[in-house]
């Protein structure tokens, strides 16, 4: 009887938190077929948004760069003009550079933006085999200009 | 939930394939090379190099949300003798950077390098006198995951990168490594 006490029945017990685990729905993710649903304010991979009617917001105006812990941005600005118009204010990023390996993707530089033109959306697939491509450049971080089917 | 069953495919699309795949009965053909290539991908065995807090996220990696079991790489192995992949997760600092020379020497070939997070694949914000600029100056790495730190299926993604690449590319050979040692180790003759 003691054996049953001792041994017997704290070994079921165990076994029995292990068969109640068994009704349980499972938890596992098949990450490449399905991926799990992110949060609204998820910070991933920049993206430099434009005005509905296709002008980019940044201006050129440096203050990401400066917002940023990690000294991953780089910003060039030039002055618009009337023939080549990228925003609607006097300047716009010629060149913008993000080092996408350097950065912590802690939004800095999203609080800092005054015209809301980079946020962070949820694309986390930038894994990549080079260094060198890891700088990303205007042309890969700007979004493509949508166009609406009338 | 439906059941979701990998198939192995053994033949790329450079090996030939003789009679109709469609109607069953073909013959597939395959090198060896495929194979072991195939059989390399799919058993890669971690290493821990956990320096810092992107190790709380490659162990996340492993716990059954999700699950790095189903690549076969539940296996993490804390002997450098059994490793294939060394996933170095964290900052390396100048004085861990032999360390992590020595225990990437005593991996078997064929052995890749996962450079996991901004701080072991740049430095990230810590640029100052004690970190490493990336641990490429010290091992060759061969996939680097942004993130500070990289979530679990970010870590995932670059695990199934990495499987694509060895499935693709031929076994790594001592002779296609490039190094760049910051310092190279001296050897000093010492009087008995």
């Amino acid at each position: 009887m003691r054996v049953f006490n001792d041994v017997v029945k704290p070994v079921l017990a165990g076994l029995g938190i292990t068969a109640k685990r068994l009704q349980h729905d499972k938890v596992t993710i098949m990450y490449p077929e399905e991926k799990r649903e992110s949060f609204p304010r998820t910070r991933w991979r920049h993206v430099l948004t434009r005005y509905d009617n296709g002008l980019e917001r940044c201006i050129g105006c440096s203050l990401c760069a400066g917002a940023c812990p990690a000294r991953c941005i780089f910003v060039e600005a030039a002055e618009n003009t009337d023939e080549e118009r990228y925003s609607p204010g006097e300047r716009y990023a010629k060149r913008y550079e993000i080092n996408m390996i350097r950065c912590i993707f802690c939004g800095y530089c999203q609080e800092a933006c005054p015209t809301g033109a980079i946020v962070l959306r949820n694309d986390f697939e930038l894994s990549n085999f080079k260094r060198e491509d890891f700088i990303y450049t205007k042309e890969m971080l700007v979004e493509p200009i949508r166009r609406t089917l009338d | 939930m439906p059941k979701k069953v990998e198939t192995l495919v053994l033949h790329d699309s450079t090996t030939p394939v003789f009679g109709n795949m469609e109607k069953g009965g073909s013959v597939v053909v395959t090198t060896v090379e495929t194979l072991v290539n195939q059989a390399r991908a799919n058993s890669l065995w971690p290493l821990t190099f956990g320096l810092a807090c992107c190790a709380i996220e490659m162990m996340g990696t492993v716990a059954a949300r999700f699950d790095a079991a189903r690549f076969g790489m539940e296996r993490f192995s804390a002997t450098p003798r059994q490793a294939d992949v060394m996933i170095i997760a964290g900052r390396v600092s100048k004085k861990m950077a032999p360390v992590l020379r020595q225990i990437y020497d005593q991996m078997p070939e064929p052995k890749w390098v996962i450079s996991m997070g901004a701080c072991a694949s740049s430095g990230g914000v810590y640029n100052n006198y004690a970190i490493v600029q990336g641990a490429d100056q010290v091992v060759p790495v061969d996939i680097y995951v942004p993130g500070c730190p990289p979530s679990p299926d970010a870590l995932m993604y670059a695990f199934l990168k990495l499987q694509d690449k060895i499935k693709r590319g031929g076994a790594r050979k001592l002779s296609e490594l490039k190094l760049v040692e910051v310092n190279p180790r001296q050897l000093e003759e010492v009087e008995a």
